[in-house]
Formats: structure tokens, C-alpha cells, sequence
């Protein structure tokens, strides 16, 4: 269980920092939606994983630790909060700067080969 | 009073939510007038908590009775409640510069200011870590909509890149914090610093990672190299007392990093003692020198402005890399000097760039001013203090942090690049004073908008602290002394905020 849930944790996380990368805000949104994903999963496993085990004293044999579940619940909120800003802000940005790249201008491909590649895209 | 600790919290919020409301959320001069009581009831309750913490000493301010570590408690001490009167005293002068016309370019300005407060406060006055992260969160949304306000591409762009990176800055903490709680399973700060020194082995190093991402989220709210990038274009571009209020910002910071690094991995921490240090010191200098670069580059006053923001971080950064008493006492008073003086200058550059048409701060020969002599004296205060030339408040806090170096390799790293810092100021003020001031042509604009009488007393009232620290030098430097010693003393600073541990 341990092992699956570390890899779904580094695969989210190693996508949201990959397209938090990319030169276009769309796709930034989505890598910091990724790695918030990411986060709160992580966060959720700090207080370790444990099977049948409530988080109220005397539910079940083993109890596991409610602080990381309240910590979660305060990161999503806020994560919610942030990601609909920064997508309000994209569009705004959108609008006003006339295209979707976050440095406001697309950067001038030198060649038509590094266009067809992806490149900066 | 018990609840005097809260107050620096509960007086922005109430007034903020109090001017969403009607009838005030209507009427721009009612919101004024609120914004104005509020700063000042919030200045007052600083100034009795910094009293009241001197006299009586440290408050623990228990929320909702439960008492550390397992419920959230607000810690008053010298150090954040001097810099919670520095943020009152700011937040006061730049509401009243706000509300001469600055305050109208958008919506819900006056609540986003409270809110912003609110967070500052709450982040100097928090003793727990997942709440330190809540409050940088509170400071940081109502940023991003203070930095649009008012419009415009450039503000849209530079929110843009301050956005996400501060939202992975974020994420990076959220890391960061489960990390430690992972492996400390705690979060109240005096908790974590009493449990690091138990840490062994693979344990410790798991902390090591958690701790240093912390660093990374620190530094890149503190303007540290490689993280500045974002920090000129965004205070160049924002509104004049937006800019000014974020002055304090980077201090915020400075001061988790003094606070996590000192207080919890310091020299108690057992295999993770000082663990900041051997990547502060280089960070630290790099960035004095970046700064200074920049200072040299500067193309107008606001961009000038940011990079000695830069400058001033760098050289906090390198109080926390010496890591002494010493040292923390010249960051704090160093710190309420450069607040104070640099938000100055970001309202003395708006006031300067509104009187000379299309040239605006830039420094190109333009129009001349409406207000010659004021403004020159004023942009010579704020030059003198900024630059660190005697008699102003730059020199003591320079003279203090340079007293601090201990051995003679840092000594010989330190002062040549705080003083190259401190020559490239002095060349690029006279440059700019000189284009500014003396290459003149033509008459005066026929829009320019001479200043009006709060702005000169708000800009006044800020450029006055640069004396008066020096005046009161003498107090202000022992009870900053005081502040470092209870900072470095994990006796007073974790031991005594937990009731039934002993060391």
C-alpha cells in the first residue's frame, strides 16, 4: 500500500511541477492543480497509513492521528481558493495581454523545425 | 489585558469585514474614514502589546483554551510584537497616503489592505507552523488582488508570474510541514524545537529535507537568490502604497527565517543544529551582490526601490548566516529602518512621477517639478537613510550588522559587499538625483498633480523614523538586543512557552 501510494504521490507530483513549467497558463493551472493534488495526499500520509483505523478514540482497535486530516481539509480550502484565483487571473491576463503565454508575448521561434517539436509551446 | 495579543488579528479583520458591508462598502469616503480608525486603533493596541511585553514579558495567547502544544497559541514576544508596531506604524502612514486618490483605481481596496494586515500580523504573532502557513496564505491572497489594483497590462503580468510562483511556493511548504510533521509529530514551534534535538539517523535527514524546503519557501517570500527574480517587476509595477505595504513583505520572510532556524533548528537542534547556515551564507551574499547589480541598472526610482529592497534582504540574510545574538539585534533594528525607508521611497517616487508627465519616475532630462523644493528634500532624506550615510538610521543599522561579523573570514566576505552594496546606492542616488532634480527643459507639465497634504505628512511622517531611530538608537538597539538574546536562548524561547516541560 505504502510503495502504490508513494508513486501516485511522486507521478502527481512530477506532472504538476512538469506543466507548472510549460510557457502557457492553461497548462500552468493544471500543474498547480497536480501538485495541490499532489500535496494533499502527501499530507494525508504524514500521519501514516493505516488500514481500519477510525480517527475518533474507541471507534475501532487501532485509532490514527485526525491532525492530518484536519491539515488536509485547511489545504484544500485554501488550494480551492488559489487555484480560482489564478485562473480568474489567467483569463484576465488573457484578455489584457491578448494571448495565453505567461510572459505576456510568445517568445519568436527561431525555425520552423523547433515550432513542430513543441519546444517552449 | 490577556487578549491585548489578539488584538493586532482581530482589528483588521473586524474593520475589513466591517467595510464589505453597506452601508460603508458604498461610499468610498466612509471607507476612508474606517481605514484610517482602523490602522490607528491597531497602531495603539502595538504600541500597549510592545509595552505591555516589555514590562510584564512574553504572552502565550492560548486560542479557544487549548493549551500548547495541541491547540494553536499566539505568541507575543519582543520580536514579533515590535515588528507587529512596525507593520501598524506602516500600515498607518500608507493608508493615510491611500487615501488621498490612490485608493480609488479598484474595488474593495481598503477590506484587501485590512486582510493583508491581518495576515502580516497573525504570520509575526503565530507560534505554530501550520499557522504561520495560514497566514502567509491570508497575507498572500489579498496580494494578488492589491497588486492588480488599479489595472493595467503591466500589473497583470507581473501578478501573473507572482501568482504561481508563490501558489508553488505554497505547495512547497505544505511539503515542507507534512514532512516535519511526519517525522516531529508535532507543529507548535517551542514543541518542534524542544523534539528536533531527539532526532537520529535516517529520521533526521527525512527533517533535514522538510526543513531545508522550508528554506526555499522563505527565501523565495524574502527575495533570496536565486528566488528574486520575481520582486522588482512586481513592486515596480504595483500602485505607490500597495508597493509601500509590501515593503514589509519580504521581512516577513526574514523573520520565519530567523524564527525557524534559530528558534527550532538552531543550536539545540542535536544532528540538525544550524542546518540553514552553510546554504545561507552564500545565498546571502550573492544576493547583496545581485541587488547592488541591479541598483547600477536601475532605468527609474521605483525599479531603484526594489533592488535596495533586494540589497536590504540580502543583507538580513546575512545577519541570520552569522547566526548570533549580535546579529539578530542589527537584523531587527536594520529591519525597521529599511521598512520604513524604502516604503518612503516607493510613495516619493509616485508623488515624483505624477509631476513629470510622460517621463514619470524614468530617469531621462523631462519637465520639471511643481514642488522642487520639497520633494528634493525629501528624495536627500530618504537617499541618506537608504544609502547608509551618517547621521540617518542606515548608518547604525550598517554600523551594527558590520560590528556583528565574529571571525575574520566572515568579516572579510561581509563588509566588502555590504559597503560595495551601500557605494553602488550612493552612485545611483546621485545619478538619479542629479537627472532628476537639475536636467530640466520646458515648463512644468500641464498635468502634473502637485502632492497633497496627507500624502506629505504620510511620506513625512515615514521618512521622520529614519531620525528618530537614530535619536532613541541607544533604547531601540538594547531592546532589540534583548529581542535576539530571547530568541537565542531556547530556555525562554521554547522551554518556558510550554507549561510542564522541563529541560
Amino acid at each position: 500500500m505504502e510503495g502504490l501510494y508513494a508513486f501516485c504521490v511522486g507521478l502527481l507530483t512530477a506532472c504538476g511541477i512538469f506543466l507548472a513549467l510549460r510557457g502557457r497558463s492553461f497548462s500552468v493551472v493544471i500543474g498547480l492543480t497536480l501538485l495541490s493534488y499532489a500535496v494533499n495526499l502527501f499530507l494525508f500520509a504524514s500521519g501514516r497509513l493505516k488500514l481500519n483505523a477510525a480517527a475518533v478514540l474507541g471507534q475501532s482497535e487501532q485509532y490514527s492521528d485526525p491532525l492530518p486530516q484536519a491539515l488536509v481539509l485547511t489545504a484544500i480550502v485554501i488550494g480551492f481558493a488559489m487555484t480560482a484565483f489564478a485562473v480568474i487571473l489567467a483569463m484576465r491576463a488573457r484578455a489584457d495581454l491578448g494571448n495565453d503565454h505567461v510572459d505576456g508575448t510568445i517568445p519568436t521561434q527561431p525555425n520552423p523545425t523547433a515550432r513542430k517539436s513543441g519546444g517552449s509551446q | 489585558m490577556q487578549h491585548l495579543s489578539i488584538f493586532p488579528i482581530l482589528i483588521p479583520l473586524l474593520f475589513g469585514a466591517l467595510m464589505l458591508l453597506p452601508p460603508i462598502s458604498r461610499d468610498i469616503n466612509s471607507q476612508r474614514v474606517t481605514s484610517i480608525i482602523g490602522t490607528l486603533f491597531l497602531l495603539i493596541s502595538s504600541a500597549v502589546l510592545l509595552y505591555k511585553i516589555n514590562t510584564d514579558g512574553v504572552q502565550l495567547y492560548a486560542l479557544g483554551g487549548w493549551q500548547a502544544p495541541f491547540g494553536i497559541a499566539l505568541v507575543a514576544d519582543k520580536v514579533s510584537s515590535l515588528l507587529v508596531l512596525l507593520t501598524a506604524f506602516l500600515s498607518f502612514c500608507v493608508m493615510l497616503y491611500a487615501v488621498a486618490g490612490q485608493d480609488r483605481g479598484g474595488a474593495y481596496f481598503h477590506p484587501l489592505f485590512m486582510f493583508q494586515i491581518m495576515g502580516i500580523n497573525g504570520a509575526f504573532l503565530t507560534g505554530d507552523i501550520f499557522n504561520l502557513f495560514v497566514f502567509f496564505e491570508v497575507l498572500l491572497i489579498a496580494s494578488y488582488a492589491l497588486l492588480i489594483h488599479a489595472g493595467g497590462k503591466q500589473k497583470t503580468q507581473a501578478a501573473l508570474h507572482y501568482v504561481i510562483l508563490n501558489l508553488v511556493g505554497s505547495s512547497l511548504f505544505l511539503f515542507g510541514l507534512g514532512i516535519l510533521y511526519g517525522t516531529l509529530g508535532t507543529l507548535n514551534m517551542a514543541d518542534m524545537a524542544i523534539k528536533v534535538g531527539e532526532l537520529q539517523g535516517e529520521t533526521a535527514t527525512l527533517a533535514k529535507t522538510g526543513a531545508l524546503l522550508l528554506l526555499v519557501v522563505f527565501g523565495l517570500k524574502a527575495a533570496m537568490l536565486p528566488m528574486h527574480f520575481w520582486l522588482p517587476k512586481t513592486y515596480a509595477s504595483a500602485s505607490a502604497p500597495v508597493a509601500a505595504l509590501f515593503a514589509i513583505m519580504t521581512k516577513v520572510g526574514i523573520y520565519s527565517i530567523f524564527r525557524v532556524y534559530t528558534v527550532i533548528f538552531g543550536e539545540h537542534a542535536g544532528e540538525l543544529a544550524n542546518i540553514a547556515t552553510p546554504w545561507l551564507w552564500p545565498l546571502a551574499l550573492l544576493t547583496i551582490a545581485i541587488g547592488s547589480i541591479g541598483v547600477f541598472a536601475s532605468p527609474s526610482l521605483k525599479i531603484l526601490s526594489a533592488n535596495l529592497v533586494i540589497v536590504s534582504s540580502g543583507s538580513l540574510l546575512a545577519c541570520a548566516a552569522i547566526n548570533s545574538a549580535a546579529a539578530t539585534s542589527a537584523a531587527l533594528y536594520y529591519m525597521v529602518h529599511s521598512t520604513l525607508a524604502s516604503a518612503g521611497l516607493f510613495l516619493l517616487a509616485d508623488v515624483m512621477a505624477r509631476q513629470r508627465g510622460k517621463a514619470e519616475d524614468r530617469f531621462v532630462r523631462s519637465r520639471p517639478f511643481v514642488q522642487p523644493r520639497l520633494l528634493g528634500f525629501a528624495f536627500a532624506i530618504s537617499a541618506l537613510a537608504l544609502i547608509g550615510m551618517p547621521p540617518l538610521s542606515g548608518f547604525v543599522g550598517k554600523i551594527m550588522i558590520l560590528q556583528a561579523t565574529q571571525s575574520t573570514a566572515q568579516t572579510m566576505w561581509v563588509w566588502p559587499l555590504i559597503l560595495i552594496g551601500s557605494l553602488a546606492a550612493l552612485i545611483t542616488f546621485s545619478r538619479a538625483g542629479t537627472t532628476l532634480f537639475w536636467r530640466h527643459n520646458g515648463t512644468v507639465a500641464n498635468e502634473a498633480i502637485p502632492a497633497k497634504t496627507t500624502e506629505i505628512i504620510s511620506i513625512a511622517l515615514l521618512l521622520l523614523a529614519s531620525p528618530i531611530l537614530v535619536l532613541f538608537g541607544g533604547d531601540i538597539s538594547e531592546f532589540t538586543q534583548q529581542a535576539a538574546d530571547y530568541l537565542h536562548d531556547i530556555q525562554s524561547s521554547a522551554y518556558d512557552l510550554l507549561p510542564g516541560v522541563t529541560q
